[in-house]
């Protein structure tokens, strides 16, 4: 098995600038919540018990063929930091982080497939992939879940489905979400508007880091929130025709704020630019909210192309539990904005400038 | 104004809340706002919180029955409605009922129609032969032959085995029974 520091080396599958419309969905994940027939849920079974849940999982989690060379560790053998590196890269969830000793977490080598046993229910097992790329997710994941229920007994239910520790996951146990960047939506102040419509249609928006307006670098979250009384393709294939909805809402707000209002937007970009490139100190929320002007700029050409990567690799590693991990040493708050400011200005030191001459609109010239 | 909490300092934090067409008004000074977080968008039931105003809903119903517990986890009604979920696979028999109350508000329907597991799979289509071998007896019994044609059929396409010897266009005991009289 793959260790800790190995893992960390490379970066998760869904940090790569690839797959459909990576400018404006970064990640696309699929998750499936399965339960053993004859054990309690992990919330309500005893220490001995989850730990018996633990036993009958972890060999045929560990032995699929997709977790070869995968990692795979008691949530108890990974100290506080690592548990944050992996909910900082989405392979976890924080509820995971705490749970103590009867779970467990398995990722495979590429870092697209994370099963987590014992979190609420005994296993959610995850897909995450490279832009928008729901059906891909789910077929993945689909294959992994028919490939463990031929040896594990999964609690069903003729009317119910799969059985899951909380009703809003019975059914299908599915929930597919893209995490989406929308600056435009927000800078043209939208966001709210389609998160109402969202939330009217049984799907949620959520701030990935902080909530409402208040999300951190403009990500969001959208995801289904009904998994009962529609086959998964149905699930999915709702969302993904509002997810193509907002994509195309969010190109449109861009072009319109370009158009509109080029001065705000690149004095946003220029801010950003400046901050990031020149500041000897940056909290986590000020350089989250920059690069993701920068990433703004770069899809409106207003910066050097070719940059997504290093900046959606940023936005990772700038977070507290990456960067302490690369210092290897404990930092207080203080050392780490500090620490956040050296590395930026050493990672964006070649950044050309943003363009400063607005682009003139064809057919647009001034008499 | 002087600070709801403390009754001390000036209070100039003031915080509303509507809910459900309730206005809770708090004032609070700096210190007491710090304190209690109001700068935290995401605490929204706090004026609640703040100064343990007991307000409208959470009250569990007073009747109801006992109690039940689930027999394989030891699991109860009321842990259910106070955390919302369940103890184990097998509470959902148990407390099918409360469960069926909440799923309508949560879902888009009360029955799965997704994937089903292979084990659950083969179950249910033995369960489902079993009760089309029964129609069809009490169908010829009847006599009922159309429809024991059509049973038969179904039993036979859902058993993915080989059709019976017997040739499939007429109906096996119909023929007889059918004929003209003399």
């Amino acid at each position: 098995m793959m260790r800790f520091s190995t893992l960390v080396r490379q970066p998760a599958a869904w940090m790569l600038p690839e797959g459909p419309h990576a400018d404006i969905v970064i990640s696309t994940r699929i998750r499936l919540a399965r339960n053993l027939a004859d054990r309690p849920f992990p919330g309500w079974a005893k220490k001995e018990e989850r730990i018996a849940s633990l036993n009958d999982l972890q060999p045929g989690v560990e032995g699929l063929a997709d977790m070869a060379d995968g990692f795979s560790a008691d949530l108890t053998k990974l100290d506080p930091l690592q548990k944050q590196v992996l909910v900082e890269r989405h392979l976890i969830s924080r509820e995971q982080a705490a749970k103590g000793p009867g779970s467990a977490a398995v990722i495979n080598r590429a870092q697209n497939l994370s099963i987590m046993i014992n979190e609420e229910d005994h296993l959610r097992m995850q897909a995450i992939l490279p832009g928008f790329d729901l059906g891909r997710a789910y077929q993945m994941l689909d294959a992994v879940d028919t490939r463990l229920e031929a040896t594990l007994p999964f609690a069903y239910h003729n009317e119910f489905g799969y059985l899951t520790a909380c009703p809003t996951n019975l059914g299908t146990g599915l929930r597919a979400s893209a995490m989406m960047h929308l600056p435009g939506l927000v800078l043209s102040e939208q966001i709210n508007q389609v998160i109402h419509s969202a939330n009217r249609i049984g799907l949620a928006v959520r701030g990935i880091y902080g909530e409402g307006t208040e999300a951190l670098a403009h990500l969001f979250q959208v995801s289904n929130q009904n998994t009962l009384g529609e086959p998964e393709p149905e699930i999915i294939s709702r969302l993904e025709k509002v997810i193509r909805q907002i994509i195309q809402r969010e190109h449109d707000a861009r072009q319109k704020l370009l158009q509109t209002n080029p001065t705000k937007v690149r004095d946003h970009l220029g801010r950003a630019y400046g901050v990031l490139r020149h500041a000897h100190t940056i909290e986590t929320k000020e350089a989250l909210n920059f690069l993701s002007m920068l990433r703004l700029g770069q899809d409106l050409a207003l910066l050097n192309p070719g940059n997504r990567l290093l900046i959606d690799h940023l936005l990772v590693e700038i977070q507290p539990a990456h960067l302490q991990l690369a210092a290897k040493r404990k930092l207080s708050p203080e050392d780490r904005d500090t620490l956040r400011a050296e590395l930026l200005r050493l990672h964006l030191r070649h950044l050309p400038e943003p363009e400063s001459t607005p682009p003139t609109p064809p057919g647009e010239t001034e008499s | 104004m002087l600070c709801d909490v403390c009754q001390t300092k000036e209070a100039n934090v003031f915080f509303t809340q509507i809910v459900s067409g309730q206005v809770q008004k708090v004032n609070l000074c700096e210190e007491c706002s710090k304190q209690k977080g109001v700068t935290d968008p995401t605490g929204f039931a706090l004026a609640e919180l703040l100064l343990g105003m007991g307000t409208t809903e959470e009250k569990p119903e007073t009747k109801g029955p006992t109690g039940t517990t689930c027999p394989a986890c030891g699991f109860s009604q009321s842990e259910f409605k106070r955390i919302g979920r369940l103890g184990c696979p097998r509470c959902y028999d148990t407390f099918k009922s409360e469960v069926e109350t909440v799923l309508g508000n949560l879902h888009k329907g009360t029955r799965h129609t997704g994937k089903v597991p292979a084990h659950a799979a083969d179950a249910a289509r033995g369960n489902r032969l079993e009760s089309l071998r029964h129609q069809l007896a009490k169908a010829v019994h009847e006599e009922k032959f159309e429809e024991a044609v059509r049973l038969r059929d179904e039993i036979n396409s859902l058993s993915a085995l080989p059709a019976p010897a017997a040739p499939s266009p007429p109906p096996p005991a119909a023929p007889d029974q059918t004929a003209p009289r003399p």
